[in-house]
Parts: structure tokens; sequence; C-alpha cells
């Protein structure tokens, strides 16, 4: 684990286009984290979309070339070993990205042809390693350096931590984890309970973590994302939950959006705030809520946690 | 096999309840099965009455992933659903009944909506949880 720890020190950022854009709060707060935590963060020069729902919905192939373009700028370009992407889709795609480079010939090919053409090196398959923010904190620091670092405390905060489907499913591209202790686990996540827990979160029992939150229809049949999400909304509710903490941009607004339309078109409210994982663990690190984002969430919680002395 | 109205509505009954009480773990169940055959069924298969891990649940749910992957995007769920039960079944007089039968409630209702919402767009879970395009029927272009 020291060599991971090492690793896990400088790594090559790929914010992805979601924290430019709907999930800035997301790019603010884990950039604002890693400066308190002492972990660099080195953005990936000239990067590019990672190919997300509307290539790989067209031509599979052409996304993991997409993918494979930022590891090769990362590896080839900055010389890094590590990229983080704290967008679960980015994650998820340079993952398949690499997982079919190391499995499809006919991606390797066409991957070899088109990074000829656009001219820059072919990635190969493990000249990098992707992983995700949780990962770069929960092994880049780690729990005791990250308790060193507590400037405040989430003090008995009751949270939800959903980690939405992409950060584990499917199971394949995923080969680190599900290795035993201390590895992460696709079917009951833990990581995102461990960081919060150490902050002094109380991790509420939260049988929906991995569950389908309607994302990626969300505009095509909004209805079932509604019903969906309400249903997350409720079960954290009835688990005790006053804030669900997410790590992935696609749910997180699904989440806020869809818990505005619940009350508009079905008459269900519901009060459990919805943050990042980075903002509750930035506020801990003794962060303003200016500067990891609260006032660029969509629902305002600026209000909750100054009640709650957090923030 | 009621119709998917019936369960919508029972489930809704059942997740209202103030203090279920723990011979609903089993009607809960049973619901989730329901939901289960209907995909199942939608698909041209005859539901199995086998058990994976004593569970029909768990069978059916298998039976609904062959060939179509994203529909693991509900397997946690069942899994949370059986758990939920095995804890009622084992202890149902444990001060935390009432509080794990109300999550039993929500998990279940969980699984209605992904199935139903399934059953209307089959493409549900297809992008994320299956990392399978949605056009995959389609011929792709030839990545320039």
């Amino acid at each position: 684990m020291s060599g991971t720890r090492e690793k896990y020190q400088k790594v090559a950022y790929y914010p992805g286009c979601a924290l430019e854009g709907t999930a800035h709060s997301y790019n603010r707060s884990t950039q604002a984290v890693g400066k308190a935590l002492g972990l660099d963060l080195v953005e990936v020069k000239n990067w590019n979309c990672c190919g997300a729902m509307e290539v790989k919905n067209i031509d599979p192939k052409l996304q993991t070339y997409l993918s494979s373009r930022v590891m090769s700028i990362a590896a080839s370009e900055m010389k890094m070993d590590v990229v983080m992407a704290p967008c679960n889709g980015c994650y998820h795609n340079l993952k398949k990205a690499e997982y079919d480079l190391a499995h499809d010939p006919k991606s390797a090919e066409v991957v070899d042809r088109l990074s000829k053409k656009a001219g820059h090196a072919t990635y190969q398959a493990g000249q990098v390693e992707t992983i995700h923010a949780l990962d770069w904190i929960k092994h880049g620091l780690g729990e005791e350096g990250l308790k060193q670092r507590l400037r405040g405390s989430l003090k008995g905060l009751k949270v939800a931590n959903y980690y939405g489907c992409m950060y584990t499913r499917p199971r394949h591209i995923f080969p680190e984890k599900d290795r035993g202790p201390g590895s992460e686990s696709t079917s009951k996540p833990h990581y995102m309970d461990d960081l919060l827990a150490v902050a002094g979160a109380e991790n509420v029992e939260f049988p929906l973590k991995t569950a389908c939150c309607g994302g990626a229809h969300t505009l095509s049949d909004s209805d079932t994302s509604t019903k969906l999400v309400l249903n997350i909304l409720r079960a954290a509710e009835a688990a005790g939950a006053e804030v669900i903490a997410t790590e992935c941009p696609t749910c997180h607004s699904g989440l806020e959006m869809h818990q505005v339309r619940a009350e508009k078109k079905f008459g269900q409210a519901t009060k459990v705030k919805i943050v990042y994982f980075t903002q509750l663990l930035g506020m801990a690190l003794g962060l303003s809520p200016k500067q990891v984002g609260i006032h660029e969430n969509i629902s305002d919680s600026l209000g909750f946690f100054k009640e709650r002395g957090i923030a | 096999m009621r119709p998917l109205a019936a369960i919508e509505q029972r489930l809704e009954t059942l997740a209202a309840l103030a203090k279920p009480g723990p011979e609903v773990a089993p009607e809960l169940l049973a619901l989730g099965e329901e939901v289960l055959e209907h995909w199942v069924a939608a698909r041209g298969l005859e539901p199995t009455r086998d058990r994976r891990e004593g569970f029909r649940l768990l069978a059916l749910h298998r039976q609904g992933c062959t060939d179509e992957p994203s529909f693991n995007a509900c397997r946690e769920t069942c899994r949370e659903l059986v758990y939920y039960y095995n804890l009622v079944n084992l202890e149902p007089q444990h001060a935390d009944a009432v509080q794990r039968l109300r999550m039993m409630a929500l998990v279940a209702n969980h699984l209605f909506l992904f199935v139903a919402g399934k059953l209307q767009v089959r493409e549900l879970g297809d992008f994320c949880c299956a990392s399978r395009p949605l056009r995959q029927e389609a011929t792709p272009p030839d990545s320039a």
C-alpha cells in the first residue's frame, strides 16, 4: 500500500465536462480538498470528452478511442502513472476503454488507427491506472492521514452514502475491486462511508447505495427517473439520513432536480440534503461553504449546515 | 400473476403502514417475485420455480439477466430484499423489526419501479450498468 500511497500523491486530474458545468461544485470541492490534504492534482492537458453517453451509444469503439486519448496524454505527454476522474461516467468509460484495449484486438486496432490519424501516441493498456476520487483520498492519504488534517467535524451528521451504478458496474471492468479486506466492494461499496465516518459522520444503513436513479433517462423518460429518485430520497429519509452524500455528477444532478420535480409533479416533498462527499469532507477540513461550492448546488443547504454548526 | 398496477398499489399500501408486522415480510418477498415474473414472461420465458441460495427471487433475477446484462442493475436490490427478509424472519420481535420492514417495503418498491420502467423503456440500465450502447443492434459506423 505504501507504493500506492506514494503514487497517488500527484495524479493527472481529468475533470470531464460535467465538472465544468452542472457539477462545478464537485470540481471546486475536489480541488480544494486535494489542496487541504496536500495531494497534488495536475489537470490533463487539452483533455477531451470521454465519449460519455452520446458517442458510446453510436459507436462504442470511438468512445474507447476518446477515453484512450485522455490516458495517452497523461502517460506519454505528462509522464503520469495515475489518472484520477471524480466523475463516475468518466471513470467508468476510462476503465471500460482500459478493459477493451486489453481484451479486444479490434478495439486496439481502431484506437491505433485513430491515434495515428490524430497525431498522438497510441495508448497501450496498462500505461496508466485510472482511479476515482474516492480511491485517491482513501489510498493516497488513508483514514489516519485524513483524521490528522481535520479542522472541524461532521458531528454526528446522519448521512446516506449513494454511489450510483457506474462506480461498480459492470463488475468486470473493475478488476481491483472485490479483492477482500481493504479493497472496494462492488455489491456494498464503502469507501465514501469510511472517509465520512472519519470526518465524524454517522452513516445510516442505506440499502439503495447502488440502485438505479434512472439518470440516463432523465430527459427521455422523466417520470421513471423522478419515481426512482423519489424512492431513493424516501429510503434515505426512512433510514434516518439528513444528508445524501454523492460522488457522481449524473446521480447528483438527478437527485437534486427530481427532488424538486417530485414535489411539483407528484406532490411528494422530501427534505434530505444532497451534497457531494468532497463538499462534506471539505467542511470537515475547515474549508468554508463557499470554498466547497455549497452555493453552486441546486438546492440551498447553507442554512442547514450553519444550523448544525458544520459550516 | 397480478397486473403491475395492482402490485404497485399493494406496495404503496404496505409502504404506508405505520407499524408493519412480521407477516408483511413474506408478502413483500412474494411481490418482488411477481415483479420479476413479469419481466421474465415479457421476454417470452416461463418464470422459473427454482431457487438460488434458497430464494426463488434470486433465481428469477438470474433468469431475467440471461442475455440482458443491464438487468444486473437490480441485482443488489434483490439481494437487499432477501437480506431484510432474513433479518425479519430470524428475529421477528427485534426492536428494529418495524424499521426493517419499512426499509424492505422501499427496497421492494425500487425493484418494482426499475422493472416497470424497464418494461416501458427496455434500455434502462443499458448504458450505465451494462456499459452497452443503446443502439447496439444498429450497424455502427466505421469508426472514422
